[in-house]
């Protein structure tokens, strides 16, 4: 019955994206208090309670105080929290206890529409979140700019891979409180893992190697580099991961959400 | 699901197009122009056979009731005529254009409220309205003023800045009506519109049902509820596991399988249990009733009344609910 090939896109999906925003502009404020106020949590836990006992570390041929190593990952976590949580619990909500895509689905707008309008909805928090916690962190001058600007766009493919992977467990989980499940297996170790609080040079080989398959490591990589103002073309490699990544579980997110909905 | 390149081509302009192209066409009188053209349509979910093969259409103007018991497949069918679940088989034409291939023409003029209130809880009453107005394309001057108008209509404009989670369900219901009418719809769809409703929103739900229909809206409508399917409906169809049973006008039914009068007799003794069944009436004999239909001047009734009862007989009209049980039959549905 669900036939992969052709997916029903059109702009219209741009639609899906308007209403949240709606929603979004209702709670503003609370919407950005928290990427305002995450990054002084962090910089101050670690950045000023660590850092005595961490001293600098070293990255590509650089000393750096450990605030300006982990201020780069707050970037990358954040663009991954975003984008994830929105397009899990917040699209969950939307589509099991509101039945707001079944709503929708009686309007010109096709399912693939819809969730991608919720894909690039997730993505565009992860923007959102990510320009005013660069905001922020530029104060403490740890981002160099021009550079630095390029970790907008990132933010936002970012928040497409991990939105994308957040709708296909969204498409699949039968419940809401599985979604304990991924974020256990998925997100907690990239959290850990991925480079974002210390190299990860000094893990095991074989973790080494699976951190590699971690979108977030190479996001944490890209952001480090540009908020360092170091640019060069091995940086492309990460941005395509993020692309390949995203270029296998968006039509995979369209496909299960199909299968869940479309009966 | 129709092809990518179709999707992409038919922008706005080629649905209104496609709309004002059939508009011209359906002012031409031609009688077998038909808003809703069902043939064969099958609903399988895996093994299980919803919908069965039903053949069915709506006219303009007409009002068309579907019935049935829980489970006989009246959502089912609903949700394929608004391109929201795939048919398995049959064709399906709404407005003149093909399901399949025109599934976002036809949503166009399409108003649906579905069987469950959904409206967006995080939105205000007028919110819900805007958004609701933008997935149609209408810009948003004319989407606050229609809102504005319908809000009016429903008799909830001092209501619409409240969070729709404050509104009872009556209030609800009105906005889903109202929600479905953005898009001035040629088809208004309802699922159970007043389902779970006390008598004072149900008929505050009727008077504004009636006004649309005078106004020449085309609606299909699912109920449980006979009293509205007999006022609001020109012409019904009963259904059952996932078949069509009968169609046709209320009263034309009622007569049919009901007759004119009916009299119902409680804890009926064994003897007229056997006098009916020998005077060949139509009739259903029960466990504590026998409940006889009669035609019209059929003066049975007198005598039979005269002779077997005392005050354990009841004589009324038949009703619509006569036809469905008589035709559904008595059982529970699980
Ligand atoms: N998504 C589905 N998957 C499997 N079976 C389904 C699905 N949707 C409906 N059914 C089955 O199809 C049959 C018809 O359901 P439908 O919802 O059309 O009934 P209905 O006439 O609308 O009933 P009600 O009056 O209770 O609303 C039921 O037996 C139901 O269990
Ligand atoms: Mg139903």
């Amino acid at each position: 019955m669900t036939k992969v090939l052709p997916f029903n896109l059109s702009w219209r999906f741009v639609r899906v994206w308007q209403r949240n925003l709606v929603v979004y502009r209702r709670i503003w404020l609370v919407n950005f208090f928290v990427p305002l106020l995450e990054p002084l949590l962090y910089l101050a836990a670690f950045g000023i309670g660590l850092s005595a006992l961490v001293g600098t570390i070293s990255f590509e041929g650089r000393e750096l105080s450990y605030t300006a190593f982990i201020a780069p990952a707050l970037l990358a976590i954040t663009i991954m929290y975003n984008a994830f949580f929105e397009n899990t619990y917040a699209s969950f909500v939307r589509m099991y206890y509101q039945k707001t895509f079944d709503a929708m689905l009686a309007t010109p707008l096709s399912l693939d529409e819809v969730i991608t309008g919720e894909i690039i909805w997730g993505a565009t928090k992860s923007l959102i979140a990510t320009a005013i916690m660069l905001a922020v962190i530029s104060l403490f001058g740890l981002v160099r700019y021009p550079h630095g600007l390029l970790i907008l766009p990132l933010a936002f493919l970012g928040g497409i891979a991990f939105g994308s992977v957040g709708m296909v467990f969204t498409g699949t989980l039968p419940s809401i409180d599985m979604f304990n499940l991924p974020i256990f297996l998925f997100i907690s170790p990239m959290f850990l893992f991925s480079g974002t609080f210390f190299p990860i040079d000094g893990l095991p080989v074989w973790v080494q190697h699976l951190a590699i398959a971690f979108p977030l490591t190479h996001l944490v990589t890209l952001t480090r580099h540009l908020c360092l103002g170091m640019f060069g073309t091995h940086l492309l490699w990460g941005v395509g991961y993020l692309f390949l990544f995203s270029l296998v579980f968006y039509p995979l997110a369209l496909l299960t959400m199909r299968k869940r909905l479309i009966h | 699901m129709p092809p990518l390149v179709h999707d992409i081509i038919l922008t706005r302009q080629q649905c209104a197009a496609w709309i004002i192209f059939w508009r011209k066409h359906a002012a031409m009188p031609n009688p077998a122009r038909y808003i809703v053209e069902a043939r064969n349509l099958t609903k399988q979910f895996g093994e299980f056979v919803a919908v069965r093969n039903i053949s069915f259409h709506l006219l303009r103007g007409e009002c068309l009731g579907l019935l049935g018991p829980n489970g006989a497949g009246k959502t089912s069918t609903i949700r394929m005529l608004y391109g929201f679940s795939p048919m398995t088989g049959g064709t399906l034409r709404v407005f003149g254009i093909d399901m399949r291939t025109g599934w976002r023409a036809i949503r166009f003029g399409i108003g649906v409220c579905q069987q469950e209130n959904n409206l967006d809880p995080d939105l205000t009453v007028l919110q819900n309205l805007e958004v609701f107005a933008r997935y149609f394309d209408i810009p948003t001057k004319s989407a606050r003023e229609k809102a504005d108008r319908l809000l009016r209509f429903i008799a909830l404009e001092n209501r619409k800045n409240d969070k729709v989670t404050t509104l009872s369900g009556g209030m609800m219901r009105r906005v889903v009506l109202a929600r479905a009418l953005i898009n001035d719809p040629e088809l208004l769809i309802l699922d159970e519109p007043t389902t779970g409703l006390d008598p004072q929103s149900r008929h505050q739900v009727w008077e504004r049902l009636e006004e649309l229909r005078s106004r020449g809206l085309s609606i299909l409508l699912t109920t449980h509820n006979m009293d509205e399917a007999e006022r609001l409906c020109d012409r019904l169809i009963i259904m059952d596991h996932g078949r069509i049973l009968v169609q046709g006008k209320p009263s034309q039914l009622i007569r049919e399988y009901a007759g004119r009068d009916v009299v119902e007799v409680v804890e009926p003794s064994p003897e007229f249990r056997s006098h009916v069944k020998s005077l060949n009436l139509m009739h259903d004999n029960l466990d504590h009733r026998i409940i006889i239909y009669g035609q019209e001047g059929d003066r049975i009734f007198e005598k039979m009344t005269g002779e077997y009862c005392r005050d354990n007989c009841i004589r009324r009209m038949a009703t619509l609910e006569d036809v469905f049980l008589r035709l559904t039959g008595r059982e529970l549905r699980e």
